[in-house]
């Protein structure tokens, strides 16, 4: 029986948790504050007093520690969700994670997998301070043997962490902060699709908008508005960044013909540029524009009276659609 | 809670203090009990004579007599290995030549179902934890990074970056301890990767979480070229778990009978529930730091003819013969075992395994992406190019 629920992004995660660890015992949740305190966005609320300290529990304060521990635990029979508890905060763990959770099933020829999550709140437009709002997906979408998925809906926090929790790989799992308190009706169970799957978020007819994460909600945006000036735009998700769903960007791409990048990371060396150098091998043909990317600037994450300068918004978005040489058509 | 009344052990008259989190400040003055000894554990001396009024029991015959044994395969090894570098056969080979009784002793206490992680330097003790020589040496040789099944043996994959190995240690004894296994991890690691902030993390989340790991710390007094007064102005390296309330111990690293009490007590130990030990053994790397190093540019020959006076192998068989333990036969049986593995060795790198180049692919994730797929398909093409080109 299908039901419905309203909640937040951040509520549907600490249910996709909360299932997880009900299902399976070899589920074990830890990181900074996950315990009594429920975490510092309360996305662990009431894991400890639920399925006791063995399930869920507060480790020293050491992100390498933490990171380096749950390879040792994925080694031997455990499946760990670690918290990063901030994007900026998770690269002492650098190399762990990308010297060992990455590389761990390739060195032992697939003997050794390390079914283990890492949960990174992520991305900015919550006014935080420096070092609390990095976009980091880059880092890890280039590193091979990562899955990388980035939500932008509850419901979709609630499947991609669900599915992430019982893939046989390591997956970074990227929470957009700024969307922990958005809210809609959940589907139990969840019928959303699983890892590796873009969706069309709203169906659009002259030129697509590809975003992921945070810059979804303002992608969204931007083409209701388009719709306000008589510009019909579609928006793709992409919910999954490694692995990346070339087939339903692409089809997308050459239904329209016209494509903007959306996000809120830096755009130089980034996963926006890798999405335009996909799209235009594949779809050069049909473009009838280049394709434009509304991304951060190349500058360290800025201080929270500046951000906005940063932060993609609808008015960069509709210029960048302006500038798809619609004169030419 | 209401707080407690501490008697202060450090003022003179004695303070009485309350406020919150007083216990764990009374509890944190008294460190003695997690201090090493002044002077490394030895149990049998340079000469191979017994010391008088040592820190514990020298270990019981039939153990000593396989410890030598596996120093005699051990040494060889070390050896066989070197000259395949030489020959061309391994890439390069970080030798244990000197330090075997650290590697013997570190597998030897252990039981089938303990784990071992080893270094780069450690592929003698995964050998004698029970991994095939040819396999353990495969990163050397070149055909895939890891060549041995880490569960067949419970050997995690030699370590490179240093220190790294040691939070999984953690992470592997925490998760038997969590299903009641008497499982406990042997976490090996050289002097310079105690200057890691892996090292640290390791040894605090082992302490607060009573994680059954026992950390080995071989100092063999470089760290390639680099002297450990340069690592740490620390008193010794077992001193440095007293900052985690880990208990360290110090042990003479080429007393094969001091290794086997104390690394065997520290097992027994972390088996009973205890937690942790910090174990440092002072030893000497014997060779340079690969067959790619020069040690001549940083290190003085009296100093390697001085660590050679100090033989783990002379020194363990000098007392075994003086004891009646072993004779001439044993050794000679000893010497024909270490044959027959190096030869085994020999022959096992001498083999060419053609690399499969589909391998490259294949266990990047448990299902390749559709860009995986692609770039197989590429290079599967390219192949196919080739061979119809011949």
């Amino acid at each position: 029986m299908t039901v419905h629920e309203k909640m937040t992004m951040a509520q549907a995660l600490n249910r996709a948790l909360r299932d997880a660890l009900a299902e399976d015992p070899s589920v074990v949740v830890f990181g900074e504050d996950v315990g009594p305190l429920g975490g510092v966005f309360r996305v662990t609320d009431g894991l400890t007093a639920d399925f006791g300290e063995t399930r869920c529990f507060d480790t020293p304060l050491a992100e390498a520690g933490i990171v380096g521990m749950a390879v040792g635990m994925a080694m031997n029979g455990l499946r760990p969700v670690v918290e990063m508890q901030f994007d900026a905060f998770a690269y002492p763990a650098f190399e762990q994670i990308v010297s060992h959770v990455a590389k761990m099933r390739n060195r032992t020829r697939g003997r050794v997998t390390l079914p283990m999550v890492i949960r990174v709140p992520y991305a900015g437009g919550i006014g935080g301070v420096e070092h609390h709002c990095d976009s980091s997906e880059a880092y890890y979408a280039h590193t091979p043997g990562l899955h990388v998925l980035a939500p932008a809906t509850p419901a979709d926090a609630y499947a991609l962490l669900r599915a992430a929790i019982a893939s046989a790989d390591p997956v970074v799992f990227l929470e957009p902060k700024k969307l922990y308190w958005s809210a809609e009706e959940v589907e139990f169970p969840s019928s959303a699709p699983g890892i590796g799957t873009a969706v069309v978020r709203r169906e659009g007819t002259d030129a697509t908008l590809i975003a992921y994460g945070p810059a979804v909600p303002v992608a969204l945006e931007a083409a209701a508005a388009a719709q306000q000036e008589g510009r019909s735009l579609q928006v793709v998700d992409l919910r999954s960044i490694v692995p990346f769903d070339d087939a339903t960007v692409c089809a997308a791409v050459r239904g329209t013909g016209r494509a903007v990048v959306v996000a809120e990371a830096a755009g130089f060396a980034s996963v926006s540029s890798e999405i335009v150098a996909r799209v235009t091998e594949r779809c050069f043909h049909a473009l009838a524009a280049p394709i434009r990317r509304v991304t951060g600037f190349d500058i360290p994450y800025p201080p929270p009276k500046l951000e906005h300068f940063q932060l993609p918004g609808v008015d960069r978005i509709l210029d960048a659609v302006d500038d798809l040489q619609w004169d030419l058509c | 809670m209401p707080p407690r009344t501490v008697h202060l052990l450090v003022l003179r008259p004695a303070v009485e203090c309350e406020w919150p989190g007083a216990d764990h400040y009374r509890m944190t003055r008294d460190a003695s009990h997690l201090l090493p000894s002044p002077a490394p554990v030895t149990l049998i001396d340079a000469d191979g004579r017994a010391v008088a009024q040592a820190a514990s029991a020298v270990p019981d015959g039939a153990a000593l007599v396989r410890a030598l044994g596996s120093l005699v395969t051990a040494r060889r090894l070390n050896d066989q290995a070197y000259a395949l570098v030489r020959q061309g056969r391994l890439a390069v080979y970080p030798s244990s030549h000197g330090q075997e009784a650290c590697q013997v002793a570190a597998a030897q206490v252990l039981t089938a179902g303990d784990w071992l992680f080893p270094t780069y330097r450690d592929t003698v003790a995964a050998v004698v934890k029970g991994v095939d020589p040819v396999e353990a040496l495969s990163l050397l040789k070149g055909d895939w990074h890891c060549g041995y099944d880490p569960y067949e043996h419970h050997v995690a994959p030699h370590a490179t970056p240093l220190a790294t190995q040691l939070p999984h240690a953690v992470g592997v004894a925490f998760a038997a301890r969590q299903r009641g296994e008497p499982t406990v991890v042997m976490a090996m690691c050289g002097d310079g990767a105690t200057s890691e902030g892996d090292f640290h993390e390791a040894l605090n989340f082992a302490a607060v979480f009573k994680a059954p790991v026992v950390f080995f710390v071989q100092n063999n007094e470089y760290a390639i070229s680099v002297p450990l007064a340069r690592q740490t102005a620390a008193p010794s390296l077992a001193h440095k778990g007293v900052g985690y309330g880990i208990p360290g111990e110090r042990v003479d690293g080429n007393d094969t009978a001091a290794l086997l009490a104390v690394l065997g007590a520290a097992v027994r130990r972390a088996r009973a529930g205890e937690g942790p030990q910090l174990i440092e053994a002072h030893t000497y790397r014997m060779q340079a730091h690969t067959n790619a190093d020069d040690a001549t540019r940083y290190r003085e020959e009296a100093d390697v003819a001085a660590w050679a006076k100090r033989d783990p192998i002379l020194r363990l068989e000098t007392y075994l013969r003086a004891q009646g333990l072993v004779a001439d036969a044993d050794l000679a049986a000893f010497a024909a075992e270490a044959e027959r593995v190096a030869t085994r060795l020999r022959d096992g790198l001498n083999r060419d395994v053609e690399p499969d180049p589909a391998d490259l692919f294949r266990h990047v994730y448990a299902t390749p992406t559709p860009q995986l797929a692609e770039q197989a398909a590429l290079v599967a093409e390219e192949l196919s190019r080739e061979g119809a080109a011949r």
